[in-house]
């Protein structure tokens, strides 16, 4: 589904990507984590090609990434992608956010996209909030809704960048509780993510990242519980045992 | 006072011509300047380095040359060139040129303070750069620019008086045409600032409550 071979990316002298090489495929859910400044969030970026990779090449669906190419925007159609910051569009409301990218990038018809957009508002738990704008939400509601606009466009995988690092610690349980579900539904996801407990209960498997390269990688219950590299291991005793 | 209100009663109709192409001039100037300053900020935005060198250019030679030079070069040198406008015309054409630069800048300023994380979910969304544009940014962005937007109505309302150098008979002419006519320069200079405040004053305060609303929280 997803193939990332030999992902190079540099911010002037600051090399971010040194050669990432991973293939994710449908119906996986892949969690990759790591020390901030790893180049996580960069190798989602990369993925649709919000950011542009140096070398090496990324496929998606067969698909090459190119952010200059007329195709980015049918690799963007596919995958979808869920913020940190959620960057909902805070001049509609919940349910204007979760249509607009059917109606306007898909064509799709207003009345179905409309009753669609509802089931989704339901589906993540907020079937009240349609017409609430996001400014009236809260951070794990606007993130909800986020998840809703993203499968709204019913992606072939989504991208999830630090989905609950911007939230109260409160509402992060709402937010997995919606990834759990579409997990477990079989979507293919890509999760950067800080949530150890999250990674071990939901992903199949587990890229550590460090300093722009894959480190470690294999099935999440191993790689967490039993790290096998060193800076796996520190990363990790650092991160569960604050302090 | 009753003097002045005579010779008000008789003034009056004149400026109130006069009046009416000030609106002219300033409505249409206005559309114009919008028009052409949306032009030169989506350039200026648009990422494609050509057109990005263009519109700065324009802005630049047209900020750079005082308004009544463009309104003499658009009046008086364009029908040596084979292009004859009317005055008016050629004073809407002016003014809407020479404000298009003020007004690219404030819309630029306008489209990019708009979180870049809007730009990247509408990427994300598979918009290309126009639906994003119109959709997302736009709206957003005309919040921003509407304070600043008023003030440029009002001075340009002000500025149309310039429109009298290329024999445009409108508010500010026309008084002085009367005045000298009929020596009552105080009567007519007092009309015509006052025909001026009766329009100005309702944006002033339009302005007003457009910076207090968008001090509000964002809707």
């Amino acid at each position: 589904m997803i193939e990332l071979n030999d992902v190079r990316k540099r911010f002037g002298a600051n090399e971010v990507l040194r050669g990432i090489t991973a293939e994710i495929g449908r119906g996986e859910v892949v969690c990759i984590i790591g020390p901030s400044g790893s180049g996580k969030s960069t190798v989602l970026r990369c993925i649709n090609g919000l950011e542009e990779h140096d070398g090496g090449s990324i496929r998606v669906d067969g698909v090459h990434v190119d952010r200059h190419s007329p195709t980015i925007r049918q690799v963007r159609a596919e995958l979808a992608m869920v913020f940190q910051r959620f960057n909902l569009f805070p001049h509609r409301t919940a349910l204007e956010n979760v249509i607009e990218g059917p109606i306007y990038v898909k064509n799709a018809k207003r009345d179905e996209a409309t009753a669609r957009g509802r089931e989704l508002l339901a589906r993540v738990g907020l079937a009240g909030k349609a017409d609430a704008y996001p400014s009236e939400l809260s951070g794990g509601q606007m993130q909800r809704v986020a998840i809703a606009r993203a499968l709204a466009m019913q992606p072939k995988a989504i991208l999830f960048d630090e989905p609950t690092s911007a939230l109260d610690p409160e509402l992060v349980g709402e937010v997995l509780a919606v990834m759990r579900l579409l997990a477990e539904e079989g979507m293919t996801m890509l999760v950067v993510t800080h949530e150890i407990h999250f990674a071990r209960e939901v992903a199949d498997r587990v890229l550590f990242l460090d300093h722009g390269t894959i480190i470690e990688q294999g099935p999440a219950r191993e790689v967490l519980s039993r790290p096998q590299h060193a800076r796996t291991q520190e990363f990790l005793r650092r991160i569960l045992k604050p302090i | 006072m009753a003097r002045f209100l005579a010779d008000s009663g008789e003034f009056l109709p004149i400026l109130l011509q006069g009046l009416w192409l000030t609106i002219l001039v300033t409505a249409g100037s206005l559309a114009l300047s919008t028009l052409l300053g949306l032009i030169w900020a989506l350039m200026r935005v648009s990422g494609v380095g050509p057109l990005q060198g263009l519109a700065k250019g324009i802005v630049n030679v047209i900020r750079g040359i005082p308004i009544i030079v463009q309104l003499f070069y658009i009046y008086f040198v364009m029908p040596e060139l084979g292009v004859t406008l009317t005055a008016l015309q050629a004073a809407i054409i002016g003014l809407g040129l020479a404000y298009s630069a003020y007004q690219a800048e404030n819309f630029r300023a306008g489209i990019e303070a708009i979180d870049k994380g809007q730009i990247e979910a509408s990427e994300s969304l598979g918009m290309g750069w126009a639906l994003m544009m119109r959709r997302v940014v736009l709206p957003q962005a005309v919040r921003i620019i509407l304070p600043p937007y008023g003030n440029t109505m009002i001075m340009m309302l002000k500025d149309s008086s310039q429109a009298s150098t290329i024999t445009v008979a409108e508010l500010a002419l026309k008084g002085s045409l009367v005045a000298a006519s009929t020596f009552k320069y105080t009567t007519v200079f007092t009309l015509v600032a006052a025909l001026y405040l009766v329009m100005s004053i309702p944006l002033i305060l339009l302005v007003g409550w457009l910076e207090r609303r968008m001090q509000g929280g964002r809707r």
